[in-house]
């Protein structure tokens, strides 16, 4: 699998680089600045593009500018997003094409790496990726609403719900919550039903429609 | 010469019924005041009284070099006609521009008047002695000659001469001498620049405080929590050291222990570097910083935007902190369930207002968040009003002067 890489700081870049490379996956580039990862993303047409919010020459918001420029350019183009804050603000617009194939971690993440290397391959296979704190910002908005369906979620549905607004898949949230994929099937059909979702069987069609329903104005 | 004359004729035909009309509206206005009908008006009239004294100062500039400086107290857009109308009395420069009108209606409307006079006149004489002398009657005077023949209407021309002369050297000067007048009438007092320094030096004094606590503060985080985290990591890392060959079990659960000591640095680092300046206001400036924080209330929050460029740093950061605490007062005490924003750029002034639908009663008292933010928009010459009557709705207006780039 084809990485392209940008990150200003040498030391993350290579950490990251040496990282990918340990779970086998090819980097094409690896650069440090805005222009040169718009130049990048548009000739070498990786299977997915690792890129941090801040970058040079303005250190403003230039990689969010250029991932979301690229995937203008070419619909879909799996790109996750790597940041040392999360807004729910930058995480609406990723989403908002609707095409799936984003991810949007926080920086520290990376130190798990089995789960970070989980999360670019989901990307890169269209699938999404939100952080954990995101998501927590999502549903404790949405919480403070008395009137909202949510109410009605058990505890456990709720668990299910973040970790499936995360992006992972019925097999993996079935993991971590230590029970069967049936049941993790069980929870999300209920889950769907009172959120009034129409139900899919596509996992990264459901998770878009998870978080458009979390993401809804009030 | 000429365009003295014009312009002094000009300037005299508009300054005498402006400056009439501002006086008279002015004086009914605030005498109106005790029955409430002039609570309504007084803001609008005086707020008339001083576009037309700005206009006159603009004129001052552009026609006669004059530089006269406009220093009016800033007055927050939405505030109450109560609150208008006591921080306009409250201004010295609203009883001065008054004072100006009535010697403006007076000496200023002659000095703007001499010009003309001075190059219109001897056209008369002139006309006399080119035969307008046989229409007047006998006993006519042109100054202070008798006009009765040709021989004294030749007489009329000279005198019409000499002032013509008078005129070509004195004209530009008589408009000159009215454009002082303007000015000596229409500065600011030693007075009003003697509050001003005291308030510079009383907002310089609470941006030193503030900035000083600030600091202060970030210290103390920065000692008791990263610091300290990663002071315990690296014992952790020397622990795991020795385990690594005699317990790697153990080894691996410190491992475990000290990555999540590195995440909880590095959330502690995050909220800290959000509390000193917000990523989102670096990266994107002041409206979606705002937009941003809004999505972080648990009150459904509209932002309106419209700002055609950025401010600077400091102006933005004040801003951003003004608008968070404002929100943070209206989400902990309001009881609202709806809260609006509105930032907008005009006439040079940033001018941020918070709505809330919530049940009223916030006021400004010493100590309180409130006050805490208007003494940090002080420090950029902005000011903050609140409007919040028992039973809500409650809006905080700020404005702060700045350009955009």
């Amino acid at each position: 699998m084809r990485v392209v890489l940008a990150e200003d700081l040498f030391l993350l870049r290579d950490g990251l680089v040496r990282l990918l490379q340990a779970y086998d996956f090819e980097i094409a580039a690896a650069v440090e600045s805005g222009p040169e990862l718009d130049r990048a993303l548009a000739e070498l047409e990786p299977d997915v593009a690792v890129v941090d919010v801040r970058l040079p020459p303005t250190l403003t918001d230039e990689g969010l500018q250029c991932a979301l420029r690229a995937r203008r350019a070419r619909p879909g183009l799996p790109v996750l997003v790597l940041s040392q804050h999360v807004e729910q603000l930058y995480a609406r617009e990723l989403l908002a094409d609707g095409n799936g194939g984003v991810g949007y971690l926080l920086k520290d993440r990376v130190f798990d790496a089995e789960q970070f290397v989980d999360a670019v391959r989901r990307v890169a296979s269209g699938g999404t990726a939100m952080d954990p704190q995101v998501i927590q910002q999502l549903l404790s908005r949405r919480a403070a609403d008395e009137q909202r369906p949510l109410q009605r979620l058990t505890p456990r549905e709720l668990e299910v719900l973040e970790l499936m607004a995360q992006g992972r898949s019925n097999a993996a949230i079935a993991a971590q919550l230590v029970v069967t994929e049936r049941a993790i099937a069980k929870h999300t059909s209920n889950i769907f039903a009172k959120l009034g979702l129409e139900v899919s069987d596509d996992d990264n069609r459901r998770v878009l429609a998870v978080l458009a329903y979390l993401d809804q104005d009030r | 010469m000429v365009r003295a004359a014009v312009r002094g004729l000009g300037l005299s035909a508009v300054l005498l019924p402006g400056a009439v009309l501002c006086y008279t509206l002015a004086l009914v206005s605030i005498a109106l005041i005790p029955i409430g009908v002039g609570l309504v008006t007084t803001p609008w009239v005086l707020g008339g009284v001083r576009a037309f004294a700005d206009w006159r100062r603009r004129l001052a500039e552009r026609w006669g070099g004059v530089s006269i400086s406009s220093a009016y107290r800033p007055i927050p857009e939405d505030a109450n006609p109560w609150a208008r109308t006591v921080a306009m009395l409250g201004d010295p420069a609203t009883w001065r521009d008054l004072r100006w009108l009535m010697v403006d209606m007076s000496a200023g409307y002659l000095t703007a008047l001499l010009p003309a006079v001075l190059v219109l006149w001897p056209i008369e004489g002139f006309a006399l002695a080119l035969g307008l002398w046989r229409v007047f009657p006998d006993d006519y005077w042109y100054g202070f000659v008798p006009v009765s023949d040709q021989a004294s209407a030749f007489g009329a021309a000279a005198l019409g001469g000499v002032v013509l002369l008078v005129a070509h050297r004195y004209a530009v000067d008589a408009l000159q001498l009215h454009f002082r007048l303007t000015k000596a009438l229409l500065s600011p007092s030693q007075a009003e620049l003697a509050e001003r320094v005291r308030i510079l030096t009383q907002t310089r004094r609470d941006a030193v405080d503030t900035s000083a606590a600030e600091l202060r503060r970030i210290e103390r985080d920065l000692h008791d929590g990263a610091q300290a985290r990663l002071v315990a990591m690296g014992m952790d890392l020397n622990t795991i050291e020795m385990l690594i060959e005699k317990d790697p079990e153990q080894a691996k659960r410190l491992i475990a222990q000290t990555r999540k000591s590195s995440v909880d640095a590095l959330a502690e680092l995050r909220d800290l570097v959000r509390g000193i300046h917000p990523p989102v206001l670096a990266e994107r400036g002041l409206g979606d910083a705002v937009r941003a924080l809004a999505l972080r209330l648990p009150v459904a929050t509209e932002v309106s935007v419209e700002l055609p460029g950025r401010g600077d740093a400091p102006v933005e950061s004040a801003a951003y902190f003004a608008v968070s605490e404002v929100l943070t007062n209206a989400v902990k005490h309001s009881g609202a369930d709806r809260i609006w924003v509105d930032l907008h750029h005009e006439d040079g002034m940033l001018r941020i207002s918070v709505t809330d639908n919530g049940k009223g009663g916030a006021v400004v008292s010493p100590g309180s968040g409130l006050a805490g933010v208007e003494r940090r928009l002080g420090t950029f010459d902005g000011v903050l009003a609140v409007s919040s009557p028992a039973g809500g709705p409650t809006m905080v207006t700020m404005e702060i002067p700045c350009a955009l780039s």
